[in-house]
């Protein structure tokens, strides 16, 4: 019996400076829950969004039930029978779930057969919903209820689920898992996109393994473990590692006790008792997958958020949890977060006026909240000689260039100043390899002449490149960190997939 | 169909001749629409724009008018500036205006007998500091509370108005004033000299004049100035630059309104000489126009406040001697904003048809 309901044929998608799909194949069962596992940037995204409509492929078919599928927008693929619930809501927030509902629906259909529907719906998928609720009112899990209500009203063949649990308690987790083989049991069929390793095991019936835009594998869960996908979404890369720690200074330089901070907020990720140490001439890399709190830890490390639970931050033996950016940059600490254009940096003013963003105790850019314009043109000229910026000059704006030079320029303007501790967010975020190549080796350099670093990013390779040790983050909560030169893949694999041993 | 259609595209590096150049061809492009819109009422537009925008200042005493009304359009503009450029949208100068001229004139009234040098610094620092008082208002609504600021200094604009109709039929009441709703006049000492000997512009524009440079010198020269700027552009770097973002809400909030405070003082305490109703034609509304006209900077705003008073001494004007509605001068401004955002829209984009 043949019960492939969807097949991918060689779909190719390619950007300018990638290909997120490279030639991908695999099936897909009827009835059954397939997950999509992969980390960040393995292509998942995109190869849904050609499933959905969203994107059309460069090669490639994909069939649908026996028939080729053909389709250029949402609204297309909602007709045939695919529904999306998207990890971020799409609800509008002042109105009341029945309104919201009302407005989802393509077709039209009177007041009490929606009625009808919505009480069949809710009772047989285990998806109660309060009809006069404004959406403001519901917590992250009834929202997401709302969305997959909304989508089960047009009859849906296929779901395809983004990162659904992000957003959820562990109870309401276990209720969405309850709707999900409710569905299937009715030979729907889930496409369930994650990065968690134990869901997969315990809720899909197959699974296919991204990486880097190519299939890995796409197999029965039966016979997996979490060790074994973890092993096979990250890959065996390790090489001969040649980590230097001959500089290493047994000295603390910076670091972080028990750190809690919750946000009261489902977008936000709660940190729980975040404790680590740098020593001087460390890097220290933390790695995760996006979005488990390390936009969060890193607000709290560069002192944009001072309003902590509990704990402290110490460096060089002074607590400086309650400081703010500037008064932690007269201690001598540097800090570059993710975001260049309008974090780092702000596009709309010059290479010379973004200099001052961050001022350094050993800086003579003002005296007395007068501004000496002729020694910030000295730096930002300095910044980019030595950092081969390129840029018509320092009075360019900052939004005129590429992201790769504007990177160069933010690291070149934090590490000018020689700081004691820098701290670093995806430094290699969206640049070009050339780019990549000479920010990872001033790094590296820096931390030879002393200065700690603490590095947060989702690519592995890079950690793995430049780093002394690592931690893993995931939900908040932070492991213990495994020398680089002895890290084991399948390890952190399933340290980032949230499984302790 | 779609060849019609032009995709708005940015421009890497705006030309910076064109950007001086903006503010001009958006008044000619005014003079010319203007004189179309004459010929279609059946005036001859030469005639008509002579009478516009010509003939108010053709006279010594026309240019003395034209300073007069220029003068609180400026020093309120420059006031703002240090708002807008932090996106902080204060809407209620006009209310900080009054309770200027309610400080200051209130000083005026209490020594209306008194003559002393040091009763006009008493008065215009009276000035700065109601109308810094009345700014903080909103300025701590929006830190404390997060309101929107827009709303609550608009809405104090009417609660100071209604203070000052309450205080001219009310206690400060000229007791000799036939009941008019009017305070007894300020003595000599208190009243801004005249620069002129027969035209009314007076020592305010001074005032103006140094509280612009003063301006200037803040946004291009100091830290202040670069902060303001950031965190306009901006909230997220200000936050990771560590500049705090109330007490830049509280400068912004307090030096536009002690600057609109002077400006309602040098208003009560020059043309007028005493407090009452109608102290100010919305000065405090009209300078908002005045600050985008002159796009925040301080030069820019010199020229924008001439502009503006331009539209009102030249509506008035045309209402004399061509009887047509004094409202022709909003239509003036109008032309000159519509003009002046489409040029600055085309200095940074760039209009591509298919070919």
């Amino acid at each position: 019996m043949n019960n492939t309901f969807i097949k991918f044929n060689n779909i190719t998608k390619k950007f300018p400076r990638v290909i997120a799909n490279d030639d991908i194949s695999f099936d897909i069962k009827k009835s059954s829950v397939h997950a999509l596992l992969g980390e960040n940037g393995a292509g998942k995204s995109t190869l849904v969004k050609v499933l959905y409509g969203l994107l059309a492929s460069d090669h490639g078919t994909i069939t649908f039930n026996d028939q080729e599928l053909n389709i250029s927008s949402p609204s297309e693929a909602r007709n045939k029978g695919i529904g999306m619930v998207f990890q971020h809501f799409s609800l509008f927030e002042s109105l009341t779930v029945r309104d919201n509902l009302i407005l989802g629906i393509d077709k039209k259909i009177s007041y009490s057969d929606l009625k009808n529907q919505l009480e069949n719906i809710s009772s047989k998928y285990n998806l109660p919903l309060d009809l006069d609720a404004p959406i403001t009112s519901l917590s992250a899990g009834e929202k997401q209820r709302v969305e997959i209500v909304r989508i089960l009203l047009q009859d849906p063949q296929l779901l395809i689920m983004d990162e659904p649990t992000s957003v959820l308690t562990p109870q309401e987790v276990e209720n969405l898992f309850v709707t999900l083989n409710a569905l299937v049991k009715e030979g729907r069929t889930i496409l369930y996109i994650t990065h968690k390793l134990e869901e997969v095991i315990t809720l899909c019936n197959d699974v296919t393994i991204m990486r880097n835009g190519k299939v890995i594998d796409s197999c029965s869960t039966d016979n997996q473990t979490a060790k074994s996908l973890a092993t096979k979404m990250l890959g065996e890369k390790l090489e001969d590692l040649k980590t230097d720690y001959s500089h290493i200074k047994n000295e603390i330089s910076f670091s972080s006790k028990n750190i809690s901070c919750s946000f009261n907020d489902p977008f936000f990720t709660d940190l729980k008792n975040i404790s680590f140490d740098v020593n001087v001439g460390e890097i220290f890399g933390i790695a995760g997958v996006a979005g488990n709190g390390q936009s969060e830890l890193m607000d709290i490390l560069v002192g944009e958020n001072t309003l902590i639970d509990s704990g402290e931050l110490i460096f060089n033996n002074r607590n400086i949890e309650f400081l703010n950016p500037q008064k932690r940059r007269d201690l001598s600490m540097a800090f570059v977060p993710e975001n260049r254009l309008g974090h780092s940096a702000v596009p709309e003013l010059t290479l010379s006026e973004n200099i001052l963003l961050s001022q350094f105790p050993n800086n003579k850019f003002s005296k007395n909240g007068i501004l000496n314009h002729n020694s910030i043109e000295d730096y930002a000229i300095k910044v980019i000689e030595n950092f081969n910026v390129v840029t018509p000059g320092s009075d360019a704006k900052a939004s005129s260039l590429s992201g790769g030079n504007l990177q160069k320029f933010v690291i070149g303007r934090e590490i000018s100043s020689k700081p004691k501790l820098l701290i670093i967010s995806h430094p290699t975020w969206g640049i070009d390899a050339g780019a990549e190549h000479s920010i990872r080796e001033s790094l590296i350099d820096l931390s030879k002449n002393g200065t700690s670093i603490i590095v947060l990013s989702q690519d592995l390779d890079e950690l793995i490149e430049i780093t002394h040790r690592i931690a893993v983050i995931f939900d908040g909560k932070l492991s213990k960190p495994i020398n680089t030169n002895e890290v084991d893949i399948a390890k952190l694999g399933l340290l980032m997939g949230g499984k302790n041993e | 169909m779609n060849k019609f259609i032009p995709i708005i595209i940015s421009r890497p590096q705006s030309s910076n001749l064109m950007n001086v150049l903006v503010p001009v061809i958006a008044v000619i492009l005014t003079l010319l629409t203007g004189s179309i819109i004459f010929s279609i009422m059946g005036f001859n537009p030469f005639f008509a724009l002579h009478t516009f925008f010509i003939s108010p200042i053709s006279t010594s005493y026309g240019i003395s008018e034209l300073l007069v009304k220029a003068t609180p359009l400026a020093l309120i503009a420059i006031g703002l500036a240090f708002c807008f450029k932090n996106n902080i949208y204060n809407i209620g100068a006009e209310g900080q205006l009054t309770m200027g001229a309610i400080f200051g004139g209130g000083i005026g009234i209490y020594f209306y007998d008194t003559n002393a040098f040091w009763l006009l610094p008493l008065m215009i620092l009276g000035g700065a500091i109601g109308g810094a008082l009345w700014a903080m208002i909103p300025a701590l609504l929006k830190t404390k509370f997060n309101t929107n600021e827009i709303l609550t200094s608009l809405m104090l604009v009417y609660v100071a108005l209604l203070i000052l109709d309450y205080l001219v039929v009310g206690p400060w009441k000229d007791p000799l004033g036939y009941s008019f709703p009017k305070t007894r006049q300020f003595s000599e000492s208190g009243r801004m000299p005249l620069l002129f000997a027969g035209l009314r512009v007076h020592f305010g524009l001074i005032i103006t004049l140094v509280l612009i440079f003063f301006s200037w010198f803040i946004f291009s020269k100091t830290i202040f100035g670069f902060q303001l700027k950031v965190s306009g552009y901006s909230p997220t770097a200000a936050r990771y630059a560590g500049f705090s973002q109330n007490i830049l809400v509280y400068l912004a909030f307090g030096i536009c309104g002690a600057f609109a405070g002077i400006a309602g003082l040098s208003e009560v305490s020059g043309p007028i000489g005493l407090l009452y109703r109608d102290i100010s034609p919305n000065y405090g509304f009209t300078a908002i126009i005045v600050a985008f006209l002159g796009r925040l900077h301080p030069i820019g705003i010199i020229f924008a406040s001439l502009i503006i008073a331009l539209t009102y001494l030249g509506a008035e004007d045309a209402q004399l001697f061509m009887q047509i509605p004094a409202a022709v001068g909003f239509v003036f401004q109008g032309l000159i904003l519509f003009y002046l955002l489409g040029a600055d829209l085309l200095v940074n984009y760039k209009l591509e048809f298919n070919k």
